[in-house]
Order: structure tokens, then C-alpha cells, then sequence
């Protein structure tokens, strides 16, 4: 029996409004670098967005690398204990700070007005700011790996008081670069807003919106509510360290438990921040290579609504073991199981809209598809975390380092790439070349479940994370995850290849690039020209 | 109005309503520490101990059970005291008062403040603790030298969970003047040139015995 999918009516747009948008007089652009210092156009700061990301995932990786090489067998051999610290410690502030949030924020940029069918974000001047902040912020973090004493060594996590009273003299400078990396992502997330609830195309509902755009929107809600907090608890870093105030020391009366209460309260939702936008490309691309509607629309919103208001009330599951009454750690135990229950409805979703479905492998399918797989692979290892007693003896051991680089690297990381191969022919007017982005596709697979899966059987043997240095029984797990690092490390060369190919040349785009894409932006020629929707496209909506 | 304005009137909107939102939760996020002290003081959570004398309570002692009291003492860098106990540990019925000796020495030959904060594990027994007497209510001076020994006196409440039978308590030392505790600052202050202005500004800050409780 032939289960009945409701059927989900595709959507119509009308393609007059865009012809004549190009008629409007726009003034010369500047030339040279002050264009992309002065740009105010969504697009080229989406692609700066996208450049920044991509140089710093190579700098974050890099950092990987040097911790994989040390850690390629036992003993120390390459570098410093020290050193070792700042590389992990780097390593997660790049990635998770100047990698994984300014690609989607570029994403977000470049993609919102196109699928909403806004001319531009609405406040194109605020959102050159909050770009030009990146490089700032960044270039100040990166620099106290100079200073004397060395750079953060205390983890991404910066528990106090090893970020106050034992930190390198470095730590003020952190600060201060964590700080202005927070005002661009909060800057971004206000602008986002704003363009999603005021500029939406006449007769979009926000139950029409895609669900990139719904996620996002989501994820700045998100971000307004948890960024300032983070601002709040370095604040009160830099007054313990140079103003003589205690918040976190006990000598004091301080307490640096509330530290981690205060850390992880922005904590839990930022690494949901970190992936409900990928939720959101996945729930585009799917639909389009399966050339079916996406099953479950509504479901998927309230499901993305329902893991954003969870996570602020799971925060505690990350310090089970700080001594937290048995009614705490039963309630942040449960909470966070629930998580799995929206978490879940949208697994459900995405295999129920490839039922049937006639479905082409094409290099952002691969992408999307290994992600559903492989999250849900996280997912399940973030459950065995989630339960109380079995969290005392994960906790700090590599079975969490192989969780969270599950979520995160073929989680966030491949949803960010099939973005990219998806709306690469948008962007540029030229299909990505398909064999080589293929071929990425197969070595980062491999690449990283090598690099990954192993460490599941070493953190659940006993291997602590975060140290140099480690027993003789852990020496095979380590090897292959070190080679499986610089195979993943050496086949992003090739993604870098693609789109290099692909802004330069190749085999044409027209404007709908893909067979089963629907929404809005593929309604725009390719490449999409500068401005676009000057003249607020009409929105249909097919009736059933 | 047409499309445009109506668009700029709700950004303007949205703007403020999320600076508003915006400056609530950095506000909230300052509010979390004396709410989370408020807390920790109601239920006892994390060991910590009113940090004022109780009076004792006649209320008669339970001479059917015995709890095994045990104390630690921890030093600190930064602070050349060494801190001992008459005993390691005690058997007290609930209701009983107690007594026992600690004894503060500091082996460098200047002065220094100090002071011992307490934990208490398991945390629920925290509220069950009653002090009547301690050194840890305030900071310590010592001598150069010198050597003191100070008696806690406690009770344990009648009311004590049955199934706490062992409750340990931890001393750690703390040093009061700030500037002197943190190491790496003055590793990075040894190779500066400003080091005598700023060996001036400790030994003002230790003087004033305000800086450290700031909290």
C-alpha cells in the first residue's frame, strides 16, 4: 500500500518584476579595495562574509593539524605542552567563532533578500559594519599567539580561573577580540531580523518563507539573547583579572562554578546557533534533488522553534559532574533527552521527503545526505552524554571531542559546503565542476569519519581530552585519526579548486540552475545580477 | 505611506525592540550572580556556608547516631601560610556542640593577610551546619612568623538528613591583597621597567584591607 503524502503545493512566482530591476541608475562603485571596504551591497558582503570564513577555517585547521601531529604518537615530539594548549584553544575559538558562524552569517547575507525577495538587507551600512568587525576581532586574537606569554591556552571554553587568575597576560587582549566578534554577530543577527519580518515580498507570509530564512531567523533570535550574556561574563573576566573584583574567585566570595553556569547558559545555545542554519539549507536542497516537496513544512518550523527554546534550558548537562544536587541533574538529564524528540521530527522529515522521491546525486545532495546520516551519528553519541551517570565517566575524555566534531564538521561544516555547491551557479552563472566536487565530496567522507570515529573508542576507553601527551593503550586511535586529519585537511584544497573553477568559469547556469529548485532567488538570472527585487516581486501562493 | 516608509517604520521598530532585548540580557546576565548566591545560600547548593556566628540551638542531642565530622585544610600559591588541624576527624551526635583547634602559621618573615573560605560536602548538609564561632566569618593577619591557633565551634542541627553519616569540611587559604596572588601578572611585571611604581601600588593596595572582598 502506497502511503498518501499530503500533497504540498510548489511555489509560484512571478518572473516580470525581474527583467526591469536592472533599470534603476545606481552610482559607480569605487574602485578597487575601498569597493569591498565601503560596500553596502548584500552580496558583496555575503561573499566577504564567505572569503573570511574560508581563509579562517584554513587557519583553524591548520591549528587542527599541528594538534593532530603532536598527537600521532605518544610522547611529546613537535611542540610544546604550552603551545599545545594554545593550538586546542585556537583551534575552537576560529572555528566556532570566525569559521562556522561568519560562513552562515555570509550565507544568510547573501541568500535571505534573494528568497525573500527583498532588494537588500535593511540596514546595508550596519551590515558593512558588522563584516569589517570580523577582520578586527581576529587579527587581535590571532596576534596574542606573539605576545610574550603565548595566546589563550585555557580551552574554547575559557573556564575561570584558568582564564583569570592562572591565564597568560595575553587574556585582556582576548577578551577585548571576543568582544567585538559579539557586537558583529549581534549587529548581524538585528539586521537580519529586520529584514526578515519588514521586507518580505507582498503576500509572503512568514509561514511561506523558506526554511533557511525561518532558521535563520530563529538563530538571531538566538544570538540577541545569548551573545550579550557571553559580553557579560568576559566583562566580568576583565574586571576579576585587572580591577580586583572576585566574581569567580572563592578567595573573594566568588564562585567559579557560576562561571561555568554563566558560560554555558550562552554555551548551549550557541551550538545550536551553529546548526540550525545547516537545518535550513539541508531542508532547501533535499526537496530540490529529491523533486518532491519538502514533507512536513510547519512541522519543521515548530520543530526549530522547540530546540531553540530547549536550549536554555539544558545548559547544566555540560557539568554534571560539578557537584549538582540529584534534582538538577535529573531535570538538566531529561530536558536535554527531550531535545531529541524535535530533533528527531525533522530526521523524520528529511528521510520521509526522499520517499519515493526522484532523486540525483548531484554534489550537494551528497553533501546533504551524509550530513542527515552522520548528524544524526552525533545526535545519538550527544544522547549517551545526556545521561547523568553515564556523563561521569565521559566527561573530558575524546568520546565528547568525536560528539561535538560529529555535529559540528559533518554536521555544520558539510551543510555549509552543500550550500555553497547549491547556490554556487547563483552566485557566479557557472556550475561548479561536478567530478572534482565529487571527488571532494568522497575524500572529506572518508577524511572525516577516519579522523572522528576512532575517537569515540579511545574517549570511551579513558583518553582525556586536551592533553599532549597519552597512554600507550590509546597509540592506534590516535594514528588513524591523525591520518584521517590530514587526508580531511588536504582534500578542502579541493573544495578551495571548485570554487575558484567555478567563479572563473564553466559550464553555464541558467536562472532556474537546478531541476527541482522553487524557491524565490531561482527566479533571478545567474549570475544574480548586483541588485535585484528593486521592485518587489508578487508573491503567489498556489491554491490548493 | 507606501511599501518603503512602511518597511523603514517596522525596521526602526524591530531595532529598538531588539537593542531592547539586547540590553535586558546583558543586564540579566550581572542579575545571575546575586541570584545565583541568593540560591546557593536558600538550598545549600555547592557547599556554601552563611558566612555569619549562629547561635546555638538547645535542642537536645540525638545520642542514637554518631556523624563522622572530617576537616581539610588546602594552602594556596601566593600565600606562605600552612594550616593544620588538632584532628583529622571527629564523631559528634546531632545537637552536640564541638570543638576544634586549627592552627595558622606562616612561615615568611613579613606580614600578610589571609583568610579561610569553607565548603561543605555533601552540599546538603550545608543548611544542617550551624557555626557558632569561626575564622572563616573574617580575614587573618599574621606576623612575620607567626603562629596562631584558633578553635571552631559547631553544632549540627537535629534535623540532619538520616542518611548523612559522614560530612566533610574544607578549609582553603586564600591571600587577601589580590595583586600579590596573581602569579603570571607579576612574571609579566618582573620584565617591566615600571616594576618599583607598581611594587609601590601592592604594598598600598595590602595595606588597605578593603581590596579582595569586593564581593
Amino acid at each position: 500500500m502506497a502511503p498518501k503524502l499530503p500533497p504540498q503545493p510548489p511555489l509560484q512566482h512571478s518572473n516580470t518584476a525581474v527583467a526591469d530591476s536592472q533599470s534603476h541608475g545606481h552610482a559607480a562603485p569605487p574602485k578597487g579595495i575601498l569597493r569591498w571596504l565601503l560596500t553596502t551591497n548584500h552580496k558583496e558582503i555575503g561573499s566577504l562574509y564567505l572569503i573570511f570564513s574560508l581563509t579562517m577555517f584554513f587557519i583553524g585547521g591548520i591549528f587542527a593539524l599541528v594538534v593532530r601531529a603532536e598527537l600521532f604518537q605518544p610522547g611529546l615530539q613537535l611542540v610544546e605542552p604550552e603551545f599545545f594548549n594554545q593550538m586546542t584553544t585556537m583551534h575552537g575559538l576560529i572555528m566556532v567563532f570566525a569559521a562556522v558562524m561568519p560562513a552562515f552569517t555570509g550565507l544568510a547575507n547573501w541568500m535571505i533578500p534573494l528568497q525573500i525577495g527583498a532588494p537588500d538587507m535593511a540596514l546595508p551600512r550596519l551590515n558593512n559594519f558588522s563584516f569589517w568587525l570580523l577582520p578586527v576581532a581576529f587579527t587581535l586574537l590571532l596576534s596574542t599567539l606573539f605576545m610574550p606569554g603565548g595566546g589563550p591556552n585555557f580551552g574554547w571554553t575559557f573556564y575561570a580561573p584558568l582564564s583569570t587568575t592562572y591565564a597568560p597576560p595575553s587574556t585582556t587582549f582576548f577578551i577585548l577580540a571576543l568582544h567585538i566578534a559579539g557586537i558583529s554577530s549581534i549587529l548581524g543577527a538585528i539586521n537580519i531580523i529586520a529584514t526578515i519580518l519588514n521586507m518580505r515580498a507582498p503576500g509572503m507570509r512568514l509561514m511561506d518563507m523558506p526554511l533557511f530564512v525561518w532558521t535563520w531567523l530563529i538563530t538571531a533570535f538566538l544570538l540577541i539573547a545569548v551573545m550579550p550574556v557571553l559580553a557579560g561574563v568576559i566583562t566580568m573576566m576583565l574586571m576579576d583579572i585587572n580591577f580586583g573584583t572576585s566574581f569567580f574567585d572563592a578567595a573573594g566570595g566568588g564562585d567559579p562554578v557560576l562561571f561555568q553556569h554563566l558560560f554555558w547558559f550562552f554555551g548551549h545555545p550557541e551550538v545550536y546557533i551553529m546548526i540550525l542554519p545547516a537545518f535550513g539549507i539541508v531542508s532547501a536542497i533535499i526537496p530540490t534533488f529529491a523533486r518532491k516537496p519538502l514533507f512536513g513544512y510547519a512541522s519543521m518550523v515548530y520543530a526549530t522553534a522547540a530546540i531553540a527554546l530547549l536550549s536554555f534550558l539544558v545548559w547544566a548537562h555540560h557539568m554534571f559532574i560539578v557537584g549538582l544536587p540529584l534534582v538538577a541533574e535529573l531535570f538538566f538529564m531529561y530536558s536535554t533527552m527531550l531535545i531529541a524528540v524535535p530533533t528527531g521530527v525533522k530526521v523524520f522529515n528529511w528521510v520521509t521527503t526522499l520517499f519515493r522521491g526522484s532523486i540525483s546525486f548531484e554534489s550537494p545532495m551528497l553533501f546533504s545526505l551524509a550530513f542527515v546520516v552522520l548528524f544524526t551519528i552525533g545526535g545519538f553519541s550527544g544522547l549517551m552524554l545526556a545521561i547523568a551517570p553515564a556523563d561521569f565517566q565521559y566527561h573530558d575524555t575524546y568520546f565528547v571531542v568525536a560528539h561535538f566534531h560529529y555535529v559540528l564538521v559533518p554536521g555544520a561544516i558539510f551543510a555549509i559546503m552543500a550550500g555553497v555547491y547549491y547556490w554556487l551557479p547563483k552566485w557566479t552563472g557557472h556550475y561548479p565542476n561536478e567530478k572534482l566536487a565529487q571527488w571532494h565530496f568522497w575524500f572529506s567522507i572518508i577524511g572525516v569519519n577516519l579522523t572522528f570515529f576512532p575517537m569515540h573508542f579511545a574517549g570511551l576507553a579513558g583518553m582525556p581530552r586536551r592533553i599532549p601527551d597519552y597512554a600507550l593503550q590509546f597509540a592506534d586511535f590516535n594514528l588513524l585519526s591523525s591520518i584521517g586529519a590530514f587526508f580531511f585537511g588536504a582534500s578542502q584544497l579541493l573544495f578551495v579548486l571548485v570554487v575558484i573553477l567555478c567563479v572563473r568559469g564553466g559550464k553555464k547556469a541558467p536562472a532556474k540552475a537546478w531541476e527541482g529548485a522553487e524557491d524565490l532567488e531561482w527566479t533571478v538570472p545567474s549570475p544574480a545580477p548586483l541588485h535585484t527585487f528593486e521592485t518587489p516581486p508578487v508573491f503567489h501562493r498556489a491554491s490548493h | 505611506m507606501d511599501r518603503r516608509e512602511q518597511a523603514q517604520v517596522g525596521v526602526r521598530r524591530t531595532v529598538i525592540r531588539t537593542l531592547a532585548v539586547l540590553v535586558g540580557m546583558f543586564a540579566f546576565a550581572f542579575a545571575l550572580v546575586p541570584l545565583y548566591d541568593v540560591f546557593c545560600q536558600i538550598t545549600g547548593i555547592n557547599g556554601k556556608v552563611d558566612a555569619t556566628a549562629q547561635s546555638i540551638v538547645h535542642e537536645g542531642v540525638d545520642e542514637s547516631r554518631y556523624i563522622n565530622v572530617q576537616f581539610i585544610t588546602r594552602g594556596s600559591p601566593g600565600l606562605p601560610w600552612q594550616m593544620s588541624v588538632e584532628t583529622r576527624q571527629m564523631s559528634v551526635h546531632p545537637g552536640q556542640m564541638a570543638e576544634v583547634d586549627f592552627t595558622f602559621t606562616n612561615n615568611s618573615h613579613s606580614e600578610n593577610w589571609g583568610r579561610a573560605v569553607p565548603s561543605v560536602s555533601p552540599s546538603r548538609a550545608t543548611t544542617h551546619l550551624r557555626k557558632i564561632s569561626c575564622f572563616c566569618f573574617e580575614e587573618q593577619q599574621l606576623e612575620g612568623d607567626e603562629r596562631l591557633t584558633i578553635p571552631l565551634v559547631f553544632q549540627l542541627a537535629r534535623d540532619l538528613p538520616e542518611d548523612i553519616n559522614t560530612i566533610t569540611l574544607v578549609y582553603t587559604l586564600y591571600p587577601v591583597d589580590r595583586v600579590i596572588q596573581s602569579v603570571s601578572l607579576d612574571n609579566a611585571l618582573q620584565s617591566n621597567t615600571l616594576n618599583d611604581s607598581q611594587s609601590d601600588l601592592r604594598n598600598d593596595l595590602k595595606n588597605n584591607k578593603v581590596v579582595g572582598e569586593t564581593i
